[in-house]
């Protein structure tokens, strides 16, 4: 994957096999001790701990199709390729949540990435499914939550053209503010 | 600071202009496949093209979805395409060039894009 965003992608469809109603996606990023913190945390059916080491390990694999992708594996191994860490905490029918810290001033840090698209792709298959993404830098953050916009559309679907191209400025504008905020 | 505030305009816009739905199982599906394999080769900007290609065209009568693995990596981003009259067409190495064209030849025209399927790829 050359984008962190691609990778999140991929994790967040675990989630989504998970039949999570609600996926959080937090990317926070420390200025003083230069880390960026990526979390994915759902409320889906959970893991024992024998299949969320399964999930873990890219050799695990079931028959021709993959059950389980390869997308905890390679974000595992993205951040500690950058000196950084990598934990999975999972419950049965509680949730998972994911989390990997990156040392982003590390030469094999890739970028994050255009997580506007990665967040249209997410919202506008799973129109059912609520996602909330954070994304930080030192106290300054931003918001994005699908259950937010649907109270305000009452009732109409957050998948529509114009909700979606809405959803991809607020994206872009307000993580270029944050961004830039200094 | 982008606000909500912006979308409660769209929705007052989106209310006044909403033609009825038509769910008379005349539907097509697209079926995007959202494997590792297929993220890694390219599915987010297909997925991303068909949602807006329909869209733009107001193709009502078509639903775009996602699955899992397809069991076919090496031909990823894998499309399926069904439609009502029961076909299934597999397009394979997709990109969002060619997304246009199988809008507007498959899903609006009705046919088969046949250089991009695996049929022809896979010989
Ligand atoms: S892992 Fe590639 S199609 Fe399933």
């Amino acid at each position: 994957m050359q984008e962190l965003s691609l990778n999140i992608l991929d994790v967040a469809q675990n989630s989504i096999k998970a039949k999570a109603t609600l996926i959080t996606i937090k990317i926070h990023k420390n200025t003083m001790s230069k880390t960026l913190l990526i979390s994915i945390e759902d409320n889906g059916c959970g893991m024992s701990q024998q299949q969320a080491e399964q999930v873990v390990d890219p050799f695990y694999t079931t028959r021709t199709t993959r059950k389980v992708g390869l997308g905890v594996p390679f974000f595992k191994m993205s951040a500690e390729l950058t000196g950084g860490t990598f934990t999975i905490q999972s419950e049965l029918k509680v949730g998972t949540k994911i989390s990997a810290l990156y040392y982003y001033e590390h030469i094999d840090m890739m970028p994050v990435g255009d997580m506007a698209s990665t967040m249209l792709s997410l919202i506008s298959v799973n129109p059912d499914i609520d996602f909330i993404y954070y994304f930080s830098v030192d106290e300054n953050e931003f918001c994005m939550n699908t259950q937010e916009m649907k109270t305000v559309l009452e009732g109409l679907p957050v998948n529509s053209n114009e909700v979606l191209t809405f959803i991809k400025n607020f994206i872009n504008e307000n993580q270029a503010e944050i961004e830039n905020s200094k | 600071m982008k606000s909500l505030a912006e979308l409660q305009a769209i929705r007052d816009k989106m209310k006044n202009s909403m033609n009825v739905r038509d769910d008379n199982g005349n539907k097509i599906r697209v079926v995007v496949g959202m494997a590792t394999c297929g993220i890694a080769a390219g599915a987010r900007p297909v997925l991303n093209g068909f949602t807006e290609e329909v869209a733009k065209r107001n193709l009502d009568n078509v639903t775009v979805t996602q699955t899992g693995c397809i069991g076919i990596c090496q031909y990823e981003p894998v499309v399926e395409v069904y439609t009502p009259d029961g076909e299934k067409t597999t397009y394979v190495k997709m990109t969002a060039e060619k997304v246009a064209k199988v809008v507007t030849d498959h899903l609006v025209n009705g046919k088969v894009v046949s250089e991009y399927t695996i049929g022809s790829v896979a010989k």
